[in-house]
């Protein structure tokens, strides 16, 4: 029996009833990365070593009849933009390429007091700026679904991993849609919590007012149990929020009788794949037979979001970034005085898409563009944040695609940068708002390639957003199928 | 177009980035259609709009001034490029 292909949840019942061991469900996963992995490419670092040792560890306590926690002895794997002590941190970059952090993020605390197995570290965008993998400065990961298309990124190893079976959970990280979109492209769930639901200490910053860890999962019952795990107040995150984390176990139930829907006319926009657009509107449907009320709405101020967006991300990656500078962690390339020395380094080990960001970023902040560019986009950021505020005073929760396409062929935008950026439209608002969202699988493509639906909640109406999945999950099963990459059955 | 070479050539001295000539006519090039692209913004009415930096109504946090344990300097000092003494250690900076 193949063990791979189950959520957590339904591995974590079957230790605690003994029908599997934890050593070979350790196993399991690590034959499915030897297997797909060389093909699928989502791990930068794999950390199996002690796999085993801490799996049979389980298991003793198991026999033992003691209670294990939901992730004990699961398998999962980490965003590698997310600090984890003693294991190589690299952002997929080259400035990073031996950081060894000496410390753990918090979500790594919260996540190894429930003792999983990690198995490695994932592949990303460097330094998470982009939405296809492709910017890795190591190598571009593939979608589980058809190799030749992209996983989505930034959180493209995690969402890969997930869906190929090589993780059987995952962490990433949000700043633009990344968690969300390639959650979409890859048929999973995916959630962006409300901004300071999760800690990000030990998150290597690239846009801190929008950025936000969040799960990637094969449904949304383990979505909600890991975000039981991450959830919470953390001093040591100034901005996080306190306030009492729900148990989100307790919102796993079918019922949206009476929940008002919004559905923003704004992100059925022109350009969007037909097939989307049908999933979309087929899953709008589902929720009306579920006893939903679906209320047409407008957020009037969706087409400058991306504009907004691409100014205020890299203004503040720009300043996140200058950390780099040779001196006290990360590559040095030496040079005949400190400026030369900080300028080889940044221009050596920083890859393109990170360069172009940094220069749009100081140049928006720079003497003479500061108002017309970055401060513009700040306010415009409140009439984004308003749209929804008046939106939310009408309807419970929002729904829309999560992007406007399914996954596309590897290399295909890479020329285009502006190009890729629009593909961001239905999941930038709501960083920019701190709004929570998650994208859960809504269908295929004609070619078979997984869509994603996006249901958006007021701040910190997480518990919300997932009745919301939970109930169109289980009338649908689209979560179920996963992608076939091949393999022995076993 | 609004960016000349020049001003390429000055954010890259801000950003600490050495360009080769080549690259100043691509990012000369993708700097004005980016603000092309974002020109949107400039239709909008926001004079009396308030700018949000931050979605939390955030001021500034504090905590009582105790000390708590930090880490130690060797661990802290682990991925220096270059260290002595217990100190980074860097290019000469000052003349002399």
């Amino acid at each position: 029996m193949r063990l791979f292909d189950k959520p957590a949840h339904v591995l974590h019942d079957m230790l605690v009833h003994k029908e599997i061991t934890a050593v070979a469900l350790a196993q399991d996963v690590i034959a499915r990365i030897d297997e797909v992995d060389g093909n699928v490419k989502s791990y930068l670092t794999q950390t199996r070593e002690d796999a085993l040792k801490k799996a049979k560890a389980v298991d003793e306590k198991i026999a033992a009849g003691k209670e294990i926690l939901f992730l004990e002895g699961i398998p999962g794997a980490i965003k590698d933009n997310i600090c984890t002590k003693g294991i190589k941190t690299t952002c997929a970059s080259k400035m990073l390429e031996n950081f060894i952090p000496p410390y753990d993020a918090t979500v790594m605390n919260k996540l190894y007091a429930e003792n999983p197995i990690v198995l490695g570290k994932t592949n990303m965008d460097e330094f998470a700026m982009g939405g296809s993998t492709e910017n890795s400065a190591y190598f571009p990961t593939h979608n589980p679904w058809s190799l030749e298309c992209v996983p989505g990124g930034s959180s493209g190893g995690s969402a890969a991993a997930v869906a190929a079976g090589t993780a059987i959970w995952a962490v990433g990280s949000d700043t633009g849609g990344s968690i969300r979109q390639p959650a979409s492209f890859c048929g999973i769930v995916g959630m962006k919590p409300t901004y300071g639901r999760v800690s990000r200490y030990g998150l290597v910053a690239f846009a801190s007012s929008l950025d936000q860890i969040g799960p990637l999962t094969r449904d949304v019952t383990d979505c909600a149990n890991v975000m039981n795990i991450i959830a919470g107040y953390d001093e040591k995150d100034s901005t996080s929020i306190k306030a009492n984390v729900p148990d989100y176990t307790t919102s796993l139930v079918q019922n949206v009788k009476g929940l008002k829907i919004g559905m923003p006319k704004e992100y059925f926009v022109k350009g969007m794949d037909a097939d989307v657009e049908k999933a979309v509107r087929a899953a709008v449907k589902q929720f009306e037979l579920l006893g939903a009320e679906i209320v047409e709405i407008s957020l009037p101020h969706t087409e400058y979001a991306i504009s907004t967006y691409y100014l205020i991300a890299p203004a503040e990656a720009t300043s996140n970034l200058a950390r780099y500078d040779g001196v006290s962690y990360g590559e040095r390339v030496d040079g005949i005085d400190i400026v030369d020395m900080m300028t080889k380094t940044r221009s050596e080990k920083f890859g393109e898409e990170v360069k172009r960001r940094i220069m749009i970023g100081n140049y928006a902040l720079s003497a003479g563009y500061y108002d017309a560019y970055y401060l513009k986009a700040l306010k415009v950021r409140t009439l984004v944040k308003q749209d929804f505020d008046k939106a939310f005073e009408q309807v419970d929760v929002i729904i829309a695609p999560t992007a406007p396409t399914p996954a596309y062929k590897i290399g295909s935008m890479t020329n285009d940068p502006l190009k890729m950026y629009l593909q961001d439209v239905c999941t930038v608002p709501l960083n920019l708002a701190g709004l929570p969202g998650i994208s859960i699988p809504c269908g295929f493509s004609n070619k078979h390639l997984p869509i994603g639906l996006q249901i958006i909640g007021k701040p910190l109406a997480e518990d919300t957003i997932i009745r919301a999945a939970y109930t169109y999950e289980q009338s649908q099963k689209f979560h179920n199928e996963m992608a076939d990459l091949g393999g022995v059955e076993a | 177009m609004k960016v000349t070479k020049k001003d390429v050539e000055a954010v890259a001295v801000l950003s600490r980035l050495a360009i080769t000539e080549e690259e100043k006519e691509k990012y000369t090039g993708q700097l004005n259609a980016f603000l092309e692209y974002v020109d949107n913004l400039s239709g909008l009415e926001t004079d009396d709009i308030k700018p949000t930096a931050h979605v939390l109504p955030l001021k500034n946090v504090f905590r009582e001034d105790v000390v708590l344990p930090s880490l130690d300097r060797e661990l802290a000092l682990s991925n220096a490029p270059l260290k002595e003494d217990g100190y980074f250690k860097v290019p000469k900076i000052l003349e002399g």
